[in-house]
């Protein structure tokens, strides 16, 4: 596969320029919604419980009653509460995603990694979010990259995969889109841009590299994946801003949950927010959103 | 894979205009004694905007005059740290104003709302604030040893790409060295010189060390023909420039020609492509195509160009044209019917000559002068379109296989403004750099500004420098 470099100075100002367009209007609104019901509404907390989770699940469903918000995509947890959301979100048409392979730091053997997997899987989630080991890539071992990504990729069956680049750690943006291009080619259902665990999170410029990279893939191989950014994305204008980097690389046909992701928690809150602002004319109170 | 539209996101501040505007002269606004006035248009809805003066020989030896009383009396022999307070409360005030200065602009001229906003009003302040730094410190500009002198008048002819930004490159450094200038703004675009004028005067500079005195290619011509004038800045055609050179042959008047440009790209099969696609765009499709420096050639390895052309292809679908006061416009109106005509008649003969055209599809609204995006493939450089300056959005796409004769084929022109190279090994760029006969050469950007660095041309892209250090000697004796 060809190697593909990428010049952080135009990449950069390309994402800025992208996320800076001006959504207004039927298109606000339609893309309010179109994000609430992209969001992986997301709890990876060592204080998470089942409680907590279950309370979660209720806002995912019906993320304010009353209002005719949309729901979300998916809740994601930790394998240990794949079963409890399982159970609170029957019925109701929104996934459940696991984050799996030792999240967040991928340190572990791969048959540790696998059963982390199949424990997901077999508790009922619908999607796996794993971790690539990042100090094979940055070694240069993408053999190792690719092989243990195929690995979990046939452990999980029909199950959606995403497979988290950890990009904050790649240092550079050619590096950001080779990991890309290696795991779409070694099986990825979703590229997914961050664990949301360290200080670098989603940007717009990594953004578009990994638009490029899943624009690049449909051209070679005809095929839609599913890209899912994560960390740090609190609010309506960043999400919109990804949004308009999104439709005007990918296209229409990615502005859907199928194909675009992101994972966030507080996002929902700011986006039900301004969805309140829009449907009844003025700001309402932020303790008239429910915190979870 | 199209891309979802966006619902219109109109630019809701509206500048504040009169009916008719006088010509600003000694500090005031006054009519041309002739009294004669016409309007200037909105392109992208052909309405007017407001009434103008064209400016007689008359009126430029008043302008001259006031010029020049205000050179001798009091900007020249004023403290150079005075001068550059000044400057600095010009650039502020455009910063204070820029929203209504940004919209005129676009009205005025056509140019989409985004990049009068992001582009034409900050670097215009840009250059009046890095100036102002320079009003005192002019000895460091000339050989060592030497004490800088101002010329005296300046007089400062502008096009209708970048109304309000030439106008400051000239006025800026000109003021900053102790000169006075007449400004004689294009007839199509005089609205935002206009709008400098009453920033001058809000900022209590002196009467007459600006004067703007607006017309049309006769008002220019009689500036130029004043013997009143210690230095000419023209920014223009090169048809224009040379009738300039030729009035001013034989005169003590100095001179600095900023003229057309037929730059190439030249884009190498190792470049990060999405980048580089993106650059080539934004070289050829910035203002229209409006830009002296535009990259309006593309030459492409020969190895990559079928994927090259299919990527600009598909980018240009995505380009959105219309409304230049719509925040979300890419490519806004065509500044006249008369360049619009221009346009079509060059592309035209390209299609005849052989070359193949490709368009971008999509809706042009049903009033005002718009243009789609659109470049050529099967080019030769025997085309009329890969030799004339086109100023719209047309590009030739060329290819090459050694980067000899990539070389060969960018400076296979009489211009030579600007090149852009596109690759990913420092050692090409620095070598291919080294041998392109242009003022500036981009390497892996392109359309890049700012007033610390020189621009200016080779050959018949014109003479002398505007910007940094260059650019200042040329304001000094």
């Amino acid at each position: 596969m060809k190697r593909v470099c990428v010049d952080a100075v135009m990449l950069e100002s390309r994402a800025n320029e992208l996320a800076a367009r001006s959504i207004k209007g039927e298109t606000k609104r339609a893309w309010i919604d179109l994000a609430i019901s992209c969001i992986d509404l997301t709890t990876l907390e060592g204080r998470d419980s089942p409680g907590r989770v279950r309370s979660l699940c209720a806002k995912a469903r019906t993320p304010l009653p009353g209002s005719g918000a949309p729901s979300v995509a998916a809740v994601c947890v930790y394998p240990n509460f794949v079963g409890i959301a399982r159970r609170a979100l029957e019925g109701s048409g929104v996934r459940v995603a696991s984050v799996a392979t030792a999240f967040p730091a991928g340190q572990s053997e791969l048959a540790v990694k696998l059963a982390d997997v199949e424990q997901a899987v077999r508790a009922g989630a619908d999607e796996i979010d794993m971790v690539v080991d990042r100090g094979a890539l940055l070694s240069g071992d993408e053999d190792r990259v690719t092989v243990e990504i195929a690995a979990v990729k046939n452990r999980c069956g029909d199950r959606h995969l995403k497979v988290i680049l950890e990009t904050g750690e790649l240092g550079s943006y050619t590096a950001i889109r080779r990991a890309c291009d290696l795991a779409l080619e070694a099986g990825a259902d979703t590229i997914k841009s961050s664990t949301g665990k360290i200080g670098t999170n989603a940007t717009f410029p990594t953004a578009l590299a990994m638009c490029d990279a899943l624009a690049s893939f449909f051209r070679r191989t005809g095929v839609r994946r599913g890209l899912k950014l994560a960390g740090g994305i609190r609010n309506t204008k960043q999400a919109l801003g990804y949004l308009a980097i999104l439709n005007e690389t990918l296209g229409e046909p990615w502005l859907d949950p199928g194909s675009f992701r992101f994972g966030a928690s507080a996002l929902l809150d700011d986006l039900l927010m301004q969805r309140e602002r829009i449907r009844t004319g003025h700001y309402t109170r932020p303790e008239r959103i429910p915190k979870d | 894979m199209s891309s979802s539209p966006y619902a219109p996101a109109p630019e809701s501040t509206r500048p504040r205009l009169r009916d008719e505007y006088g010509l600003f002269i000694g500090g005031k606004w006054c009519s041309p004694q002739r009294g004669r006035y016409d309007v200037t248009i909105d392109p992208a809805r052909e309405e007017p905007i407001a009434r103008i003066a064209y400016g007689g020989p008359d009126d430029v030896a008043r302008a001259i005059r006031s010029a020049r009383k205000a050179y001798e009396r009091w900007w020249a022999p004023m403290k150079p740290a005075t001068r550059a307070k000044y400057l600095f409360r010009i650039a502020r005030a455009i910063t204070e104003r820029s929203r209504e200065i940004a919209v005129l602009e676009s009205m005025d001229g056509g140019k989409p709302i985004r990049e009068a906003r992001d582009f034409d009003v900050p670097t215009a302040a840009a250059h009046f604030f890095y100036h102002a730094g320079w009003a005192d410190k002019l000895e460091w500009v000339l050989r060592a040893g030497r004490r800088p002198h101002p010329l005296g008048v300046c007089g400062a002819i502008v096009p209708w790409n970048f109304p309000l930004l030439m106008a400051a490159w000239k006025i800026a450094p000109a003021l900053a060295c102790g000169n006075t200038v007449v400004l004689k703004p294009a007839e199509t675009t005089p609205m935002t010189a206009l709008l400098l004028a009453e920033i001058a005067r809000d900022a209590d500079l002196p009467p007459g060390v600006l004067n703007v005195v607006t017309g049309d290619g006769a008002t220019g011509a009689a500036l130029v023909a004043h013997p009143g004038l210690d230095k000419v800045a023209f920014t223009g055609s090169t048809e224009v420039g040379r009738e300039i050179a030729r009035a001013l042959a034989g005169r003590e008047t100095r001179l600095t020609l900023e003229l057309g440009g037929k730059a190439a790209h030249i884009l190498f099969a190792d470049a990060p492509l999405d980048q580089a696609i993106e650059g080539v765009v934004r070289g050829i499709y910035f203002n229209q195509g409006h830009v002296c420096c535009a990259g309006s050639r593309l030459l492409v390895e020969e190895s990559i160009l079928d994927e090259s052309v299919a990527r600009l292809q598909q980018r240009i679908d995505r380009l959105r044209v219309g409304d230049p006061l719509d925040k979300n416009t890419d490519i806004g109106a065509i500044n006249s019917r008369a360049q619009l005509e221009r346009i079509d008649e060059l592309v035209r003969s390209g299609v005849e000559q052989g070359a193949t055209l490709i368009q971008q599809r999509c809706d042009l609204p049903e009033r005002g002068y718009f243009y789609r995006a659109s470049f050529f493939t099967n080019v030769q450089s025997s085309h009329r379109i890969a030799r004339e300056e086109i100023f719209g959005p047309v590009l030739a796409v060329m290819t090459f296989r050694t980067p000899e004769e990539a070389i060969e084929k960018a400076n296979d022109t009489p211009y030579g403004l600007s090149a852009g190279i596109w690759t990913e090994r420092g050692s090409t760029n620095m070598a291919v750099a080294q041998r392109l006969r242009a003022g500036v050469v981009w390497c892996n950007t392109f359309n890049r500004f700012d007033p610390a660095s020189p621009f200016g041309g080779y050959r018949e892209s014109g003479f002398g420098r505007e910007g940094g250090v260059h650019g200042l000697g040329e304001y000094l004796a």
